[in-house]
C-alpha cells in the first residue's frame, strides 16, 4: 500500500492528541519507524508511514485511526504535527481546490483511504467495503510463522547471490528476480510473508531511508532447495502513480545491486497471508504485477511437494493480470507448468488490438469453476497486487458466490472467520 | 491432575511444549491460579461473554485479538518480544557484555526479588477491582474493568514464567506464594502498600489505573532495559498491555469531569453541593482523589536514596526509563542528583550520589509523565470555559516513605503542623463523607449505549465499535 492516490493528494495519517494517551504503543508497533513523539504529542512522518495499518489495532484509545486528504505538497509536517492540541479539521472543497486538487480527484483519494480505515473494522455500513473480507488469520494448517526477528533498529545483512531481469528486456517497466543468501543468520520464511529492505544513505531531511518491504517469492526452504536463501520480485519504479518521471529510492537500489553485494533486511513480515498445508486444500491466487511473489512461491512449494507425492488432491488456480505479457514476470516458467498441476489464467489490460481484460472479468468467465470453489470449505482466496485491483477482485467473487445462489454475507463472513480469504494490495 | 496441551491453551513463543520441567511446574501452578481467579477474580463474572482483545502472539496482528469470550477461558498466553542475538548490557558495570540468558548466581536473589515484587502487584490489582463489576456505569465500562483483569491476570503468568524457568524451587515457592497472598490482608497482605489500599470505587478505580497503573508502565519499562534478556524481552511485551489500563484511568477521570463540567454550564453553578445534588461529582472531590492516588503512587518507587536501586543499576538488572534514549555514560559514578529534605522545618534540596537517587529519578520521570495527562483533564475544563484547574500535589505531599516519610506538608509543598494538618486533612484528601458520597452513586448501568449520570460517554467504542456495542453478554 502506497500513501500517494493520485494527483498529487494523499490520505495522511494523523493521529488526534486530544484522544491519544501518549502511550508509546504505535511507535512500538509501526514496522517502519514512521511515528515519533516529544514531550507533547505523538505523530506520523508522512512520507515513511505505508498505510499497512499495523499500528491501528494495537493503539489502546483509537486516536491513531484519523486520515485526512491533503495535497502532497501541503501535508502536514512533523514539526507542525508536534505542536497541535487537537487535530485541523479537513480541509474544504474550496482549500482542496486552491491548492490545485479537483473535486474528482478529491473523491478519488477519498475511497481508497476509507478502505484502509476500515480495513480491520467490522462492517457498519452498506457500502461495500473489500477489505472488511480479508482475514487476519491464518487458515488452520498453515505452518507457524516467525515475524520481526530482525525489527527495524536492529536489521541483519544478506548477499546478493542472484539478479536478473525476469521480464522480456527493452521495456520500460523492468522487473527483477533478485536472490539473497543469508549464511548462518536464522532468517526462517514462509510463502505469502514478506521482508524489509533498508536502502542505504539518507532522504531529504537526512534521515536513515525507511525499510520497504518486498514479498517472498520462493518457498520456505528456500529458491535452492536447502539453501538459506529468499527470492524477491521488484519492480523498478521509474515514474510515480501520476506518471511522473521519478526513481524510486529501494527499488532502484535492489535491480541495480550486483551478485556479492550485501544488503540490509528488516523481518519477516506477516503471518496470516500463508497458505494452507493439509493436502486437499485448494488455492486459489488472484494477482497483478509483482502481487506474483506470493503466488510464485506457493506455486512452487506445491510443485516441490507434488514431485515428492504428497500432493494430489489439492486444486491450483490463478489470475494473474499485466498490461502487456512483455511485463508479466516470470511468463515462460509459468508456461512450461503442466496444466493438471495449476489452472493458469492471463489478463493483459493494454495488448495492441485487444479488448481491455482485467483479472476480475477473467474471474466473471471462471465463475461456474470460482462457484464450486466457493462452496468447498477446503478453498483459499489470495489477492496481492496494486491497490485498485482489490475491491474489483472481492466484488467479483460477490457476485459470482450470488449468482450460484450462495449467500454471500454468509460465504464472506466464513471466509475471513476461518483464513480463506487474504488480502495484500499496496 | 489433569495434563494440557500447553501450546494450544497457552498460547506462547516461549517453546513451552519442548519444555518438561517448566510444563510440570505450570500443571501444578495453573489450577491454583483457576481457584486463585475463582475465589477473588472479578465478581460473579462467570458466565457472562466479555469482547476481549486476546494476545495470541507478540506481532501486531497476533497480540490485539478482538472476540467475545467467557474471562475463566481468557488464553492466558506467555510472550516474550522477540529477543536481538547481539544485545548488549547498555548501563551498569557490565556494560558492553552479552546480555544473560540466563541467571547469574551473584544476582540471583535481588533478580528473583525483583519478580517477585513486580509479580505480586498483578494479582494485587485483580483482587482490589473483584468487586467494581458490580458497579459498573456502563457496559462499556464494565468490559474494560474486565480486560484490564485477564491482562494483570497474563502479567502474573509472565512473572512465574520466568521464576519456574530460572529460578529452580524457590521459584516455583515464589510462584505459589504469590497466589497466597492477598490485597489487603491482615495476616498475609501484598508486598507494596498501594496494592493493600481498597479500590472502593470507580472514580478511584479510575485514579488507580491513571496513577499507579502508570507506576506500572515506569517501573516496567525500567525492567525492559535489564541485562537478563527474559526479564528485558518479557517486560517490552507487558508495556504494550499495560497502555491499555492507562487509557481506561486517563479517559475514565476524563469523562467524569467532561459530565460534572456538562452538568456545572447547565446549572451554572460551581456549588459543590449543588452539583453533588444533580448527581455529578464536584471538582473538589476529584482533587482530593487525585491527591490520594498521586501521593500513594510516588511512594512506590521507594525510598530518595537507595543502595538497592544503586546495586540494581549498576550490576545490570534494572536501567532507567528509556535509558537507551539518554546520552550520558550510562554508569553514572560520580554524578549527583537532587532529592528533597526537610531542615529547620523548610523543604530543601540537597545533592546525593547519582546512583544512589535513582528511584527519584524513576519518580521524577513518572511524575512528568503524570503532569502532562492531568493537564490534559485541563484542556476539558478550559473547552468548558471552566476556570478551574487540576494540579498534582506537591511531590513530599502525604509520604510515607523516605526521607518524606511522615513530614506534614500541605499539596502546595508548605510544611504544616500537625494541628494544620489534622484541621485541613479533608481538604486535601478523599474524606469518609466523599467516600460515601462517590459510593452513593454507584449503581449497575449495563444496558447496551446506557452512560450513569457522573460520567460521560466515551468519545469512541473499543476496536472501532460503536459506542452501544455488546461489549458483554450477560450469560
Ligand atoms: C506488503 C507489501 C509487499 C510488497 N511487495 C512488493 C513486491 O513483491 N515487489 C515490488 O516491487 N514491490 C512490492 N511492494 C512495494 C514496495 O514496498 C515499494 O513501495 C516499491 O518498491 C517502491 O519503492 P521505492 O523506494 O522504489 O519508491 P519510493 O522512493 O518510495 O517512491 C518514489 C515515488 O514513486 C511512487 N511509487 C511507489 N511505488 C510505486 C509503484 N509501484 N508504481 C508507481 N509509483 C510508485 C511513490 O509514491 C513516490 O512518489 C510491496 C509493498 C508492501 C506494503
Ligand atoms: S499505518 Fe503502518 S506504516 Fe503507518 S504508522 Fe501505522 S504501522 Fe506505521
Ligand atoms: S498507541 Fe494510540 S494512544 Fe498510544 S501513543 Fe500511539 S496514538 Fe497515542
Amino acid at each position: 500500500m502506497d500513501m500517494v492516490v493520485e494527483a498529487g493528494i494523499i490520505k495522511q495519517h494523523l493521529i488526534d492528541p486530544e484522544i491519544c494517551i501518549r502511550c508509546n504503543t504505535c511507535e512500538a508497533t509501526c514496522p517502519v519507524n514512521a511515528i515519533t513523539h516529544d514531550d507533547n504529542n505523538y505523530v506520523v512522518r508522512a512520507d515513511v508511514c505505508n498505510g499497512c495499518m499495523a499500528c491501528i489495532s494495537p493503539c489502546p484509545t483509537g486516536s491513531i485511526d484519523n486520515w485526512r486528504t491533503m495535497p502532497l505538497v501541503r501535508a502536514y509536517t512533523i514539526e507542525e504535527q508536534l505542536t497541535w492540541e487537537e487535530l485541523p479539521a479537513e480541509l474544504s472543497p474550496e482549500e482542496l481546490e486552491a491548492a490545485g486538487v479537483s473535486g474528482a480527484s478529491a473523491e478519488a483519494a477519498e475511497a481508497p483511504a476509507q478502505t484502509q480505515a476500515q480495513a480491520a473494522a467490522e462492517a457498519t455500513e452498506p457500502v461495500f467495503n473489500s477489505a472488511q473480507y480479508g482475514a487476519s488469520v491464518p487458515p488452520w494448517s498453515a505452518a507457524h510463522a516467525y515475524t520481526n526477528l530482525f525489527p527495524p533498529k536492529t536489521p541483519t545483512t544478506a548477499t546478493v547471490v542472484g539478479n536478473f531481469n525476469c521480464t522480456e528486456a527493452g521495456f520500460d517497466s523492468e522487473t527483477h528476480h533478485i536472490v539473497l543468501d543469508f549464511g548462518v543468520v536464522p532468517f526462517p520464511v514462509l510463502e505469502g510473508q514478506s521482508i524489509g529492505i533498508v536502502p542505504p544513505g539518507v532522504d531529504a531531511i537526512g534521515k536513515r531511508h525507511h525499510a520497504r518491504q518486498y514479498s517472498v517469492a520462493s518457498p520456505r526452504n528456500g529458491e535452492r532447495p536447502g539453501y538459506n536463501n529468499v527470492s524477491l520480485t521488484v519492480k523498478r519504479v521509474t515514474e510515480d502513480h501520476e506518471g511522473d518521471p521519478v526513481r524510486g529510492v529501494c527499488s532502484n537500489y535492489v535491480c541495480d545491486l550486483k551478485v556479492g553485494d550485501t544488503v540490509q533486511v528488516v523481518g519477516p513480515f506477516g503471518s496470516s497471508f500463508l497458505m494452507p498445508n493439509h493436502p486437499k486444500s485448494h488455492i486459489v491466487m488472484i494477482c497483478t504485477g509483482t502481487g506474483s511473489a506470493p503466488m510464485r512461491a506457493m506455486t512452487e512449494w506445491r510443485r516441490r511437494l507434488r514431485k515428492s507425492g504428497k500432493f494430489e488432491g489439492g486444486k491450483l488456480m490463478l489470475f494473474f493480470g499485466a498490461r502487456t505479457q512483455q511485463e508479466l514476470p516470470y511468463f515462460g516458467p509459468l508456461q512450461s507448468l503442466p496444466k493438471d498441476f495449476i489452472d493458469i489464467n492471463f489478463a493483459f489490460s493494454r495488448t495492441a488490438g485487444q479488448p481491455k481484460r482485467y483479472v476480475q472479468d477473467l474471474m466473471r468467465e471462471r465463475a461456474a469453476d470460482l462457484a464450486a470453489l466457493l462452496k468447498d470449505g477446503a478453498s483459499h482466496f489470495y489477492v496481492c497486487g496494486l491497490k485498485s485491483m482489490e475491491e474489483g477482485v472481492v466484488l467479483a467473487l460477490c457476485d459470482v458466490a450470488k449468482e450460484a445462489g450462495l449467500d454471500w454475507d454468509t460465504v464472506g463472513a466464513a471466509l475471513k472467520r476461518e483464513g480463506r480469504l487474504h488480502l495484500e494490495t499496496y | 491432575m489433569s495434563t494440557i496441551n500447553y501450546s494450544e491453551k497457552i498460547p506462547n513463543n516461549v517453546n513451552l511444549g519442548e519444555d518438561r520441567t517448566l510444563q510440570r511446574a505450570l500443571e501444578g501452578w495453573q489450577p491454583n491460579f483457576i481457584n486463585w481467579w475463582d475465589d477473588v477474580g472479578p465478581e460473579g463474572s462467570t458466565n457472562h461473554d466479555v469482547y476481549l482483545r486476546t494476545a495470541v502472539s507478540v506481532d501486531p496482528q497476533g497480540w490485539a485479538q478482538f472476540g467475545h469470550v467467557k474471562m475463566r477461558d481468557y488464553r492466558w498466553g506467555i510472550f516474550l518480544n522477540p529477543g536481538d542475538a547481539n544485545r548488549e548490557v547498555h548501563f551498569g558495570d557490565h556494560k558492553g557484555e552479552k546480555v544473560w540468558q540466563d541467571v547469574p548466581g551473584e544476582h540471583r536473589a535481588n533478580l528473583r526479588r525483583i519478580i517477585v515484587t513486580q509479580g505480586d502487584t498483578e494479582p494485587a490489582s485483580v483482587e482490589q477491582q473483584r468487586h467494581l463489576g458490580l458497579t459498573a456505569p456502563s457496559m462499556y465500562d464494565l468490559r474494560n474493568l474486565f480486560q484490564i483483569n485477564v491482562e494483570e491476570g497474563r502479567h502474573l503468568w509472565a512473572m512465574v514464567y520466568l521464576l519456574q524457568k530460572h529460578f529452580g524451587r524457590d521459584g516455583r515457592e515464589e510462584a505459589d506464594a504469590l497466589l497466597q497472598r492477598t490485597s489487603g490482608d491482615a495476616n498475609n497482605p501484598r508486598i507494596l502498600g498501594a496494592f493493600n489500599e481498597k479500590t472502593p470505587d470507580w472514580l478511584a478505580f479510575f485514579m488507580f489505573t491513571y496513577f499507579t497503573d502508570r507506576d506500572g508502565k515506569f517501573q516496567l519499562a525500567a525492567l525492559a532495559e535489564s541485562a537478563f534478556d527474559p526479564l528485558a524481552r518479557t517486560t517490552k511485551f507487558m508495556l504494550t498491555e499495560e497502555a491499555h489500563h492507562m487509557f481506561v484511568g486517563e479517559s475514565g477521570v476524563s469523562r467524569v469531569i467532561a459530565r460534572t463540567a456538562q452538568v456545572m454550564n447547565e446549572l451554572k453553578t460551581d456549588d459543590a453541593q449543588k452539583i453533588r445534588a444533580a448527581g455529578c461529582i464536584d471538582l473538589g472531590t476529584i482533587q482530593r482523589y487525585l491527591n490520594f492516588h498521586y501521593s500513594v503512587t510516588i511512594d512506590l518507587f521507594g525510598a530518595d536514596q537507595s543502595s538497592n536501586a544503586a546495586i540494581f543499576y549498576s550490576s545490570g538488572l534494572k536501567g532507567r526509563y528509556e535509558e537507551g534514549k539518554r546520552d550520558d555514560d550510562h554508569v553514572l559514578k560520580g554524578q549527583t542528583y537532587k532529592v528533597l529534605e526537610v531542615r529547620d522545618g523548610q523543604l530543601v534540596e540537597k545533592d546525593v550520589p547519582m546512583l544512589n537517587a535513582l528511584n527519584e529519578v524513576l519518580r521524577d520521570d513518572f511524575i512528568k509523565d503524570s503532569v502532562s495527562g492531568v493537564g490534559r483533564w485541563n484542556k476539558v475544563l478550559e473547552k468548558a470555559g471552566i476556570p478551574t484547574r487540576l494540579v498534582v500535589p506537591h511531590k513530599a505531599f502525604n509520604r510515607q516513605i523516605g526521607a518524606l516519610a511522615g513530614i506534614k506538608m500541605s499539596p502546595e509543598g508548605r510544611v504544616v503542623s500537625e494541628v494544620e494538618w489534622a484541621a485541613k486533612r479533608d481538604e486535601w484528601l478523599p474524606s469518609s463523607e466523599d467516600f460515601a458520597f462517590v459510593a452513593s452513586l454507584m449503581g449497575r448501568v449495563i444496558e447496551p449505549g446506557k452512560f450513569a449520570g457522573w460520567i460521560a460517554p466515551p468519545v469512541m467504542g473499543i476496536n472501532r465499535q460503536p459506542v452501544d456495542f455488546e461489549y458483554v453478554r450477560f450469560g
